[in-house]
């Protein structure tokens, strides 16, 4: 028979089979379907920097018709439940016993020299930060649009693409590139040693199928799943959660592909160390874990040591994020992100290709 | 049994060694169409690593191995579409139907479409299967699945099947139809190789190897085995008072092994020591204790008493 007949028959009915395997495990579609979904339930709706009714002191000193009118745009913002308090001495008695988080003055002479002073209780730094930064915001474009006056303050845009400053469209694309990874490196390393464990791996070394034949159809099979997983979260996010798409679909699948390379990759090098389905989960662990962190997922690569920041250079979920994100919340042109989609595909080859080396 | 035909497997030096340890040790196998090759040996004597070696799973350190005259080592996947391998343990797909594990099976020998189903619809009917094609292989008894390692191993009509402890766990009755196919099979020229460490399972098959540590130290036709004269002469004694005589024979300096065996007690002796002196024995033993002796003869040798016999030489 013509042997790339016969390898492609072989394909279909190892391709028939992982599917089979896959769809009819409860425990498999529960994997691909309740995890991520709650993930992004929770991203989605608790994990938040955002800041929800905070307290705050007002101390307005020039009760003007201008001091009304910001205030009156402060609290319309609904972020802030503002408390009106006779003066300074009084407002930093409460920022000590922790009763407000900030301090907004109006001076007396505010009229004249328009500065607002803000004095937020620093021992939270990340949401005093995010509190002056939403204040002033606020106070700004209120300033800007309703009364007309030119900026009373200093005040820095924390995201362009984020005009109001939700941080939800920030997180969930997010969401997708974490449970892409967490599902398709668990699957391919839980399916492979499963079959090691059963004796099933060694059945088929009796077989005419090569171990290219084996992988590939394997890999495909998680692949697919992990490609669902980005599109079903993506519509969940985009019809629920409100969080745009900017960019476009062929964008969204090839950074996914080329992301998933590596995902494969790893998943295949944690089967070649594992012995047990239970290891191969706890290796999982250990390699998500530092690639999540070190990712710009939750905490900005910029804020690391020098040297750790070396390290995300290899981590090809740093650059899944940015393509990620853009797509939903940019939309810049497929081309502008080059060197993103550039280093997947690097990373994808040398992690596929190692470990084609490592597993027997 | 086509002896003057080509051997469907050839070994030749088989060797196969794990760092310092030699698994296996320049061993010779030649199995002819129609012939069912019985591999015994304890575990841990080399017999698993030997027949994978031949099966292609394991690349042998020296030697050469030709399956249906294709060379294992360097065409071991042309070689592989030649042989249907049962492993010991059920390695096919719990979570697939019966019907499913066989289609995927055909499929990696590359059968498709009408001879697919064609050669589907044989292995079934040879393995009396058809009723459960559409059982979950997971939920089959042992038998059944055994049967159905079988059939997969048969769908792509190989001539050399390999069998690895095929019938341990079966029950005698599954065994006896196990090997029964197994017949069937040899009778329409499938060169057979069997490992086994059941003794009467043994006596079924056409020739024989005992493996000790990685060598096959004695190899023939059962019956040539247990014509082997035994360096150790082997005594039957009938009496009542067999567990008796049991315990008070461990004492004495000319016995090795003392084995009640089917009512009676099977008195293996050391190495060289003259049956004859045994009757005086177990006479003033009697008298001491009062206890009666209804007969007292050679053994007739089993296979197990040949092994034992050859290990023993081995050893020493």
């Amino acid at each position: 028979m013509n042997p790339l007949r016969a390898s492609l028959i072989r394909l279909r009915a190892l391709l028939g089979k992982e599917f089979l395997q896959l769809l009819r495990d409860p425990r498999m579609r529960f994997f691909m379907i309740v995890p991520p979904l709650f993930q992004l339930m929770a991203f989605g709706y608790a994990a938040s920097f955002d800041v929800r009714h905070a307290e705050i002191a007002i101390v307005d000193q020039a009760r003007t018709a201008t001091t009304r009118g910001l205030l009156a745009a402060v609290a319309a913002t609904g972020s802030f439940t503002l408390h009106y308090l006779p003066d300074v001495a009084t407002a930093s008695a409460a920022i000590d016993r922790g009763q407000v988080r900030a301090l907004l003055r109006f001076a007396p002479d505010f009229e004249t020299n328009r500065t607002v002073q803000i004095i937020a209780d620093g021992s939270d730094s990340n949401s005093a930060q995010m509190i002056t930064g939403q204040l002033s915001q606020a106070l700004q474009r209120s300033a800007q649009t309703s009364i007309g006056l030119d900026p009373p303050i200093q005040v820095e845009d924390r995201a362009w693409f984020n005009d109001n400053l939700d941080d939800r469209p920030y997180f969930v694309p997010g969401i997708i590139a974490t449970i892409v990874l967490i599902t398709t490196v668990i699957l391919t390393a839980m399916t492979i040693v499963r079959e090691r464990e059963f004796g099933t791996l060694e059945r088929l070394l009796v077989t005419p199928v090569a171990r290219l034949e084996f992988l590939v159809a394997k890999m495909a099979a998680v692949a697919s799943v992990g490609l669902f997983d980005v599109l079903l979260i993506s519509v969940i996010a985009v019809t629920w959660f409100d969080v745009p798409f900017r960019g476009n679909v062929i964008g969204l699948l090839a950074g996914s592909g080329l992301f998933l390379m590596s995902a494969l990759g790893i998943g295949l090098l944690i089967s070649g160390y594992s012995d047990t389905q239970q290891q191969a989960q706890l290796l999982a662990f250990f390699v998500i874990q530092p690639m999540v962190v070190l990712s710009g997922f939750a905490f900005p690569i910029q804020n690391m040591p020098e040297g750790v920041q070396w390290l995300t250079w290899l981590n090809p979920l740093r650059y899944y994020l940015v393509i990620i994100r853009d797509v939903f919340l940019k939309g810049s042109p497929v081309g502008a992100h080059g060197f993103e989609y550039a280093m997947m595909a690097v990373l994808g080859i040398a992690a596929l290709l190692l470990s084609l080396r490592q597993v027997k | 049994m086509k002896l003057d035909a080509a051997p469907l497997i050839l070994a030749e030096d088989l060797t196969r060694r794990f760092g310092a340890f030699t698994a296996v040790d320049r061993i010779q196998v030649a199995v002819h169409p129609g012939e069912v090759f019985g591999l015994l040996g304890a575990n841990g004597a080399g017999k698993t690593t030997a027949i994978r070696m031949l099966c292609g799973m394991l690349p042998p350190t020296i030697g050469r191995i030709q399956v249906a005259g294709v060379d294992m080592v360097r065409h071991a996947r042309r070689a592989r579409s030649q042989i249907g391998y049962v492993a010991q343990r059920f390695s096919l797909y719990g979570d697939l139907t019966v019907l499913e594990n066989l289609k995927l099976q055909a499929g990696l020998y590359g059968l498709s479409g009408i001879r697919r189903r064609d050669r589907i619809d044989a292995a079934l009917r040879l393995l009396n299967l058809a009723d459960r094609q559409m059982v979950m292989a997971g939920t089959l008894p042992l038998g059944y699945r055994q049967r159905l390692g079988l059939a997969a191993a048969l769908l792509h009509e190989p001539q050399v099947l390999f069998l690895d402890e095929p019938t341990s766990g079966v029950d005698p009755m599954a065994r006896q139809r196990f090997w029964e196919l197994i017949y069937t099979l040899a009778d329409r020229g499938i060169g057979i190789l069997v490992t086994t460490h059941y003794m009467d399972e043994a006596l079924f098959c056409d020739r024989l190897a005992l493996m000790q540590a990685g060598r096959i130290v004695a190899e023939g036709d059962p019956e040539a085995l247990l014509r082997r004269p035994l360096p150790t002469p082997i005594l039957a004694l009938d009496s009542p008072d067999a567990a008796v005589f049991e315990r008070l024979a461990q004492d004495w300096p000319e016995v090795r092994e003392v084995i009640p065996h089917a009512g009676q007690l099977r008195i293996r002796l050391h190495a060289g020591i003259d049956p004859a002196a045994l009757p005086a024995r177990i006479e003033q033993a009697a008298t001491a204790h009062g206890l009666t002796v209804t007969g007292l003869h050679p053994a007739t040798p089993e296979l197990e008493d040949v092994f034992v016999a050859v290990l023993e030489e081995n050893d020493g």
